[in-house]
């Protein structure tokens, strides 16, 4: 299958008063047409910042090096009436906090209604149509009246659905969504979910979840790449991740989940400490000062790359892995 | 390590006497709309009733607007209920003044859900914990006061060496140790800890729910654990209050509640919460529920969940279902006229 989207060699780097802060280092991705790929990471793992930098949105002070490629044309260095061809149109992404993406004194349809009329040249009335369509997809009650209110009328839920339909309504074939359920309800992100769940299975879109929620992950993902302190640690299939998993931090988070489907008398495996600071972040692996079965080369030996460990699955570890029992393996 | 002396004289409550009980709690907020309309109430919480035992912990789970943290703050007497008994320890606390609720104080300590928010930027770490002790103990010595915080730093997983430092110094995690020491330091007997863990990660929350565990253990203190997140809850409650738009649903033992939930709005919730494990999540079967939680300031008539209710009929338009066991259990209720 061919890729939608490919990363190569990613990095971000921000130069601040306090010295420049690595927020993603050496990051390669392919997303193919019609997947699901999770990225999971606590906050500062450059989750966001890397997908950022795919979309052309990072801050100011931010740089970029490496490689994103949508369906085979650069996107870094590419000038910003191409870029923007593509991105909004056949790329898009929605955030967390609906209510500060969208404008506050602009109603919902005229929002919509400027995307097709800029992307695709559409006059007012087909595209005022599109958008009551789109709406209407994502269950919204009265999509046409609803189109000449303004977000603040909208609950937080709608205002994600409206999001979401500002984001397909060019039918973008890649669809980023970074951590697009967390503002939310528990049972209305379970409304949200099931919307991504059927957008996966009727339209063929890809979709990128960016989120710290294995459970997200977990219904919705075929792969899951897991991050920390700006690199991915350990890639695969969903199941592979979650049943098999063989770095120490995917590990760890598995185990410090509370889970709803069984009861645990005995304490969480919590991960001890915290992330390192990107700034200063200390020679050979990122993990080792968190990890329990840090070794040698662990602190001797610069960071472990990422080594193909099965079909499509990869781990950046100095350990050869663990037993099915859970036993760690030098 | 000097050994210090408890703060309180001990007292003849055993483990799982009832210490708090809440009876008919009303919290109303007059809310008026437009110029000259009249005041019209928001009934953030009404008729809600419920007992908390010595050492046990009680989750109050819910959605946004559900009025969870609202029953938090009454309790504490952080707001002054509308109506209601809240009894502690055998003294009905509602809507005592502040300078009567003092002696009081010593006993009933919360934890807030943004740690950096509820730090004062300007004073040191040390300062934090002790302010509690200085100002219901103005007596105590500073040498007293310094070995009590640095011991109860110790406690929370703090450096002691960091007592001279500020909050902004501190990751969010190690903010929530701050204000779980400041808690803890008079040596409560019911922390109040209103989404403690909502705002981290993962790695570290798991961290925190461990540290309240363990304190509780020590301390053998209640808690009344506010949180919308059922994992959460499950792992750290003995009894789980759900609550949705101010008024109780089911009230159950955390076995029971999770294995069998009687009311439709729990089952919905239940099913609502992503598990960790791609085979059991896709094949459950979810219940979506339709729509968004109605304003609490014109809630449906009768039962407030009938809007999104996949078993409301026309006797939930009409009656408010009341809040009761099956037979004579009273231990486990549940507000719903058609209940499983």
């Amino acid at each position: 299958m061919s890729s939608v989207l490919s990363v190569n060699d990613l990095t971000v780097r921000f130069a601040t008063p306090d010295g420049e802060v690595k927020a993603v280092n050496n990051v390669s991705l392919d997303v193919d047409a019609g997947e699901c790929l999770g990225v999971v990471g606590e906050s500062g793992s450059g989750k966001s910042q890397l997908f950022m930098a795919v979309m052309g949105l990072l801050a100011s002070n931010g740089k970029v090096g490496g490689s994103a490629k949508y369906e085979g044309t650069e996107l870094f260095g590419l000038n910003m009436k191409d870029l923007n061809k593509i991105r909004g149109s056949k790329m898009s992404m929605i955030f967390q906090d609906p209510m500060t993406s969208l404008t506050p004194h602009m109603k919902i349809g005229d929002q919509m209604t400027e995307v097709l009329q800029i992307h695709k040249g559409m006059g007012h009335r087909a595209a005022s149509a599109r958008s009551a369509e789109l709406l209407d997809l994502m269950r919204i009650p009265e999509a046409k009246k609803r189109l000449s209110q303004y977000p603040h009328e909208f609950s937080g839920g709608m205002r994600q659905r409206v999001m979401i339909a500002m984001a397909l309504l060019c039918d973008p074939k890649l669809l980023i969504a970074d951590e697009p359920t967390t503002a939310l309800d528990v049972t209305v992100q379970a409304q949200i979910l099931d919307l991504f769940a059927n957008l996966k299975k009727e339209t063929g879109t890809a979709i990128v979840m960016i989120t710290h929620d294995l459970g997200v992950v977990a219904g919705l993902c075929d792969r899951v790449n897991v991050m920390y302190a700006g690199r991915f640690v350990e890639t695969g299939d969903v199941r592979e991740i979650f049943y098999n998993p063989q770095h120490p931090y995917t590990r760890g988070l598995l185990g410090s989940m509370p889970r709803l489907d069984e009861i645990k008398s005995e304490h969480l495996s919590a991960i001890p400490g915290q992330p390192p600071n990107l700034q200063d972040l200390p020679p050979g692996c990122s993990f080792q000062a968190r990890c329990k079965y840090r070794f040698e080369p662990c602190v001797e030996d610069p960071h472990p790359g990422l080594e193909s460990i099965g079909k499509d699955r990869m781990k950046a570890c100095h350990l050869r892995g663990f037993s099915k029992d859970g036993e760690a393996l030098q | 390590m000097t050994k210090l002396a408890p703060l309180k004289s001990q007292s003849n409550v055993k483990l799982g006497d009832t210490i708090l009980e809440v009876d008919n709690l009303k919290m109303y907020f007059p809310i008026r709309q437009g110029v000259l309309g009249a005041a019209k109430p928001l009934k953030a919480v009404d008729r809600v009733s419920f007992n908390l035992g010595a050492g046990e912990t009680l989750a109050i789970v819910g959605e946004s607007g559900s009025g969870k943290s609202t029953i938090g703050r009454a309790v504490l007497q952080l707001l002054k209920p509308t109506d209601g008994k809240v009894v502690w320890m055998g003294n009905d606390i509602a809507g005592l003044k502040p300078r009567a609720m003092r002696k009081h104080r010593a006993d009933l300590q919360i934890v807030f859900q943004d740690p950096l928010a509820s730090l004062n930027p300007r004073m040191t770490v040390g300062d934090i914990i002790a302010e509690p002790l200085t100002s219901l103990y103005p007596k105590m010595k500073r040498t007293e006061v310094r070995e009590r915080v640095s011991q109860m730093m110790a406690k929370v997983g703090l450096l002691p060496q960091m007592i001279n430092r500020y909050p902004h110094e501190f990751s969010g995690g190690q903010n929530q140790r701050i204000g779980i020491a400041r808690a803890m330091v008079l040596e409560p007997r019911l922390i109040v800890a209103d989404e403690p863990v909502s705002a981290l990660d993962v790695s570290i929350q798991a961290q925190i729910v461990n540290l309240l565990e363990r304190l509780q253990e020590e301390f053998e203190m209640s808690m009344l654990f506010i949180s919308h997140d059922l994992s959460v809850v499950r792992h750290i409650s003995h009894r789980i209050m759900v609550l949705y738009l101010g008024n109780v649903m089911e009230i159950a033992d955390r076995i029971e509640l999770f294995e069998k939930p009687r009311h439709p709005y729990t089952q919905a919730l239940i099913s609502a919460a992503p598990i960790p494990d791609p085979d059991k999540e896709s094949s459950k079967k979810r219940i979506i529920l339709e729509g968004d939680i109605p304003s609490p300031l014109s809630p449906p008539s009768g039962c407030v969940f009938r809007t999104r209710c996949p078993r409301a009929q026309s006797k939930c338009t009409k009656e408010i279902p009341e809040l009761a066991g099956r037979g004579a259990r009273t231990d486990r209720k549940v507000a719903c006229h058609f209940p499983d």
